[in-house]
């Protein structure tokens, strides 16, 4: 591969990786007006404020930081304004009012020529409905943005081979979109935004439309690709299994509001509101708690083993019950800094809240 | 309860109200009609008040011919290329020098035109296809047709091309910027479809002479709306997410119009390319009139000297092209739709083409042959029928045995309906014309439709035209009606069985690509001239979309609405009139709309067949090439087709939001 490619995360939610993109009071309202609106108002306003004003608030005063790297996923139900979120953040669609930061650059700031540049060679994006184009083959289609840059055929048709293989599409190259079902379209589009090398990846619901089964797929199909490439992706979806599933980080969006920024963990032992704990009621927390949220210090009771502080509980529920006696958490340097009862790991598989409250 | 009874009750109001003002507002206007000796004015509109639209057109038709001649000889030199040379290699032989000893060098051999034809329907749509669209060829050939039917095909040729390119940037750029739009395109649309297509051709007479090229240029404008729109619709159509793929993907603005967009709106472009084909082919037909040839010329002659026979014969030969030229452009339209399929790219030209190859060969071929053997380049007379003399015999034998029966039909007809029909219509006020009329149009939009309606009606009487403006609605009325009465009942029909629908769709397919023209031919040798034939050739022309939007409204209801409706326990009788004609009625009255519309039309050519209305005027116009009286006459027959689609309109708007 001859992507550029990134330092892998270490440790996801520390702040070591530079900031790619961030959001800064980002607003989008519809309505008559709408820019003095909250220029007027200094970027402040209210949910009542905007409603009284006529004004539809699509998004609603967003700050969010998102590091090289990581995964970050905005999860929110249809009308949250999740997909105009991220028009905002690639300029698809132009914010009200705020900033929106592209390696400390304010996007909308600068010219069309930049932003053509921009998204040329730095940005990629996947549509839920695939977009592909109708009237060219998958060969074609994937070389497309690449043929827009001005690039010749051997080169651009090379460079597609490359992503066609990388998606595993090796003999389609000559079928017609229509001709594909719905997961390999939507591979065509991946491959087709990966075809330009980009930094940052977003992903507006790319599998909301499949069925389930080829969903599972291609979220395994992702994480594959990610391990290899190390983008930094944004990704929209309204499936909050999904996002527990790939995230890094997650935002929850609610009435065009940020409510929660969060890792999975995170959202789940601590949701800010009763929205976000509705969301995380019936996740296996099992497999989203680490053992640093659960351990305590260490009473000097034997340990029947050791776990690193980011293990799931899934990871390692199996044996501490059979062993029957506390683990030992430790850190890189093999260091305990604390430990994990067996009840406490039994309490949270039987969904049994307690040991938390002890902790 | 208190709550719901008042506001059923202020419910309810405004209709009572409604009805108060038209009883009132039709009071009046019968009274106005009983005080006629009183109020004259009001009744007929003052000879000494006309304001002579007509004489001001003509000053400016006359100024612009005298001082813009350099501009429309020009344009006639420069859109005379290409045509003489689509004349000449489709019909007449290229002819290099001059006088006895000019080289000739042949036109395509009718033999290998054939051939293409075919193969260019084996490509489209295999070869069904193929074999229909080179029998419609070889038909045109065989009833010896072929260079009145191949000059035909040089001014569609041109002209579709010239059509699709106006048309595409037309629309684009109202795609782009919606003032335009709004402003400019759309009712520029809305009047080059409703002007009469007689009235196109006399400005075109007047600055471009009795020439092809002004045939081709009336042609031009004619065919150019539905590529506007479809080119609109086609744009406004791309999914919002191939319109921000091709944004991130960095395209241009240039880019993303031509390379995205375009393409991916290229199935609803080719729906309009379609109907461009049909119109241009039906305008030509018409253009025959200021020296376009061709078939429609042959028509005319025909018809001009009651030679019924030679008349239906190339008559004939126009719905043969006519099918042709639609199935064929239909399966392209198709197959667009249908996208494309994979297959092994071979790089030589040849293989990658295979039936564009066979057909230039072929028509190489047969052409140089064309040089050495006569019979290539010329239908032989040998082989070509002629059936004139048959359809002679058909119309005597009927005129013989049938004679009484369809004069007293006709007599009937015009004794009992047409005529008292006529008096009422042109002894209507048009001061309560106009007020009734403004009326509708207030209570069904607004002030605006209202003030607009009541403008154009005013037009018709202020400008001298009133009594034929009224003989041209009621014609149009009673024509619209019928076909309504006959089309919506065979709609219904089709809508409910299978098997009727797959009867009844190839013949109103069929007869929707026919040109007017050909409407008129069989109508005339039963009927002879007046308005019982013009009657009876529009309601043939204009039923069809009678039928096909009750078929296609009552279809459309959503079978969840049908099984609902099943479960509560309706009969099958109850499911359709209280559920599926209810919400079909919408769609029912659209096609009502194109009904009338499709009259008007049919109406105005039927001047041929001297009916005594709005037609006769820019008939009359063309023949003297008075083009303000033409052209002011074609103004007021495509503002009764706007007040109609106006009203009709707002009224189906207002219903479709009551259905939600």
């Amino acid at each position: 591969m001859t992507d550029r490619t990134e330092q892998a995360p270490t440790q996801p939610g520390k702040d070591a990786r530079p900031i790619k993109l961030a959001c800064r009071n980002v607003w989008k309202l519809f309505g008559s007006n709408a820019a003095n609106f909250i220029r007027e108002r200094d970027g402040k306003a209210s949910m009542a404020d905007v409603t009284a004003a006529g004004l539809v608030g699509a998004v609603r005063a967003v700050d969010l930081e998102i590091r090289q790297g990581e995964i970050f996923i905005i999860m929110g139900l249809s009308g949250s304004g999740k997909s105009t979120l991220v028009r905002c953040m690639s300029r698809l669609v132009e914010p009200t009012h705020g900033k929106v930061e592209f390696e400390g650059n304010d996007l909308l700031k600068i010219s069309d020529a930049a932003l053509i540049e921009l998204r040329r060679h730095r940005m990629g994006m996947v549509f839920q409905n695939f977009a592909l184009l109708p009237h060219l083959n998958v060969l074609e289609n994937i070389a497309f943005p690449l043929s827009i840059q001005g690039q010749d055929r051997p080169t651009r048709e090379a460079r597609a081979r490359e992503v066609i293989e990388l998606v595993g599409l090796r003999g389609r190259e000559h079928f017609y979109p229509r001709e594909l079902s719905g997961g390999q379209q939507q591979r065509v589009g991946i491959a087709r935004s990966l075809a330009t090398k980009p930094e940052i990846w977003f992903l507006d619901e790319p599998f909301s439309a499949l069925d389930p089964l080829i969903r599972r797929e291609m979220q395994d199909e992702l994480m594959r690709l990610q391990t290899m490439l190390h983008k930094t992706i944004v990704f929209i979806t309204h499936d909050f299994d999904e996002a527990i599933r790939l995230a890094d980080r997650i935002a929850i969006m609610k009435d065009g509001e940020v409510i929660q920024i969060g890792t999975p963990e995170e959202l789940v032992v601590n949701p800010a509101t009763d929205y976000v704990a509705e969301f995380t009621r019936d996740v296996d927390r099992a497999k989203v708690i680490s053992a640093r949220s659960l351990m305590r210090a260490c009473d000097g009771t034997e340990h029947g083993g050791t776990v690193a502080p980011d293990a799931k509980i899934a990871s390692f529920s199996a044996e501490i019950v059979s062993a029957g006696k506390p683990f030992a958490v430790v850190n890189g340097t093999g260091k305990p800094i604390g430990e994990v009862t067996p009840q406490a790991v039994i309490d949270l598989l039987a969904g049994i809240d307690r040991s938390r409250a002890g902790a | 309860m208190t709550v719901t009874a008042g506001a059923s009750e202020a419910r309810a109001r405004p209709v009572q109200v409604w009805l108060i003002v038209w009883a009132s507002a039709l009071a009046a206007v019968l009274v106005v009609f009983l005080l006629q000796d009183s109020l004259p004015w009001a009744v007929n509109y003052p000879a000494s008040a006309i304001v002579p639209v007509a004489d001001w057109v003509g000053a400016l038709m006359g100024w612009i011919k005298s001082n813009l001649s350099w501009l429309t000889r020009s344009i006639t030199a420069v859109l005379g290329v290409p045509l003489d040379f689509a004349l000449n290699l489709l019909a007449k032989n290229f002819k290099i020098g001059h006088g006895a000893d000019a080289y000739v060098l042949p036109r395509l051999s009718w033999v290998g035109v054939c051939a293409a034809a075919f193969l260019a329907g084996h490509a489209a749509g295999g070869r069904k296809l193929g074999m229909l669209v080179g029998g419609c060829f070889l038909y045109i050939a065989l009833f010896g047709q072929w260079t009145s039917a191949m000059l035909t095909l040089a001014l569609i040729s041109i002209a579709v091309p010239f059509c699709i390119v106006t048309g595409l940037f037309a629309g684009i750029w109202a795609w782009r910027k919606p003032w335009a739009e709004r402003l400019i395109v759309s009712p520029a649309l809305d009047l080059m479809q409703t002007i009469p297509t007689f009235a196109y051709l006399i400005p075109m007479l007047l600055l471009f002479g009795n020439s092809p090229v002004s045939a081709m240029i009336a042609t031009a404008i004619f065919a150019t709306p539905p590529m506007v729109r479809a080119t609109m619709l086609g744009l406004s159509r791309v999914p919002s997410e191939i319109d921000d793929f091709s944004e991130m993907a960095g395209c241009t603005a240039r880019q993303k119009l031509w390379r995205v967009l375009l393409p991916s709106a290229r199935p609803t472009l080719m729906v309009g390319v379609n109907q461009v084909i049909m119109l241009a082919l039906n305008m030509v037909i018409i253009a025959s009139m200021i020296g376009a040839g061709g078939l429609g010329y042959d028509v005319l002659l025909a018809l001009r000297a009651l030679k019924v026979g030679e008349a239906m014969e190339a008559g004939l030969a126009i719905v043969a092209l006519a099918i042709a030229l639609d199935r064929l452009s239909q399966a392209i339209a198709h197959k667009q739709a249908m996208g494309h399929v994979h297959r092994e790219v071979s790089p030589s030209f040849w293989r990658r083409y295979p039936n564009l190859t066979l057909a230039i060969a072929i028509l190489v071929v047969t052409t140089l042959l064309g040089l050495f053997v006569p019979a290539f380049a010329a239908v032989p007379k040998a082989i070509t029928f002629t059936t004139a003399p048959l359809w002679k015999a058909a119309v005597n034998w009927i005129t013989i045995n049938f004679f009484d029966t369809i004069e007293a039909f006709r007599v009937a007809l015009i004794l009992n309906v047409l005529n008292p029909l006529r008096a009422f219509c042109e002894g209507f006020p048009w001061l309560g014309a106009v007020c009734l009329l403004g009326l509708a149009g207030y209570q069904l939009s607004g002030l605006r439709l209202a003030a607009l309606v009541a403008a154009l009606t005013a037009f018709c009487a202020v400008t001298g035209l009133w009594e034929k403006t009224m003989a041209t609605v009621y014609l149009c009325g009673i024509s619209a009606f019928i076909a309504c009465l006959i089309g919506i009942p065979i709609g219904l029909m089709a809508s409910r069985s299978d098997r009727f629908e797959k009867i009844v769709t190839p013949i109103i397919d069929t007869l929707q690509v026919l040109p007017s023209f050909c409407f008129i031919i069989p109508v005339v040798m039963l009927f002879r001239v007046g308005d019982v034939t013009a009657m009876i050739a529009t309601v043939a022309f204009a039923v069809v979309p009678a039928i096909r939007y009750t078929n296609h409204g009552i279809r459309q209801v959503p079978p969840a609405l049908i099984e609902a409706a099943k479960v509560s326990g309706c009969t099958p009788r109850q499911t359709f009139f209280r559920v599926q004609l209810p919400l079909a009625l919408p769609e029912i009255m659209l096609g009502v709309n194109q009904t009338i519309l499709m009259a008007l039309a049919m109406i105005i050519i039927c001047a041929m067949v001297g009916t005594r209305d709005l037609g006769q005027e820019v008939f009359i116009a063309l023949s003297k090439a008075d083009s303000g009286r033409g052209i002011v006459a074609g103004l007021a027959i495509a503002f009764i087709g706007i007040v109609a689609d106006r009203l009709f309109n707002s009224w189906t708007a207002k219903a479709r939001a009551r259905l939600g």
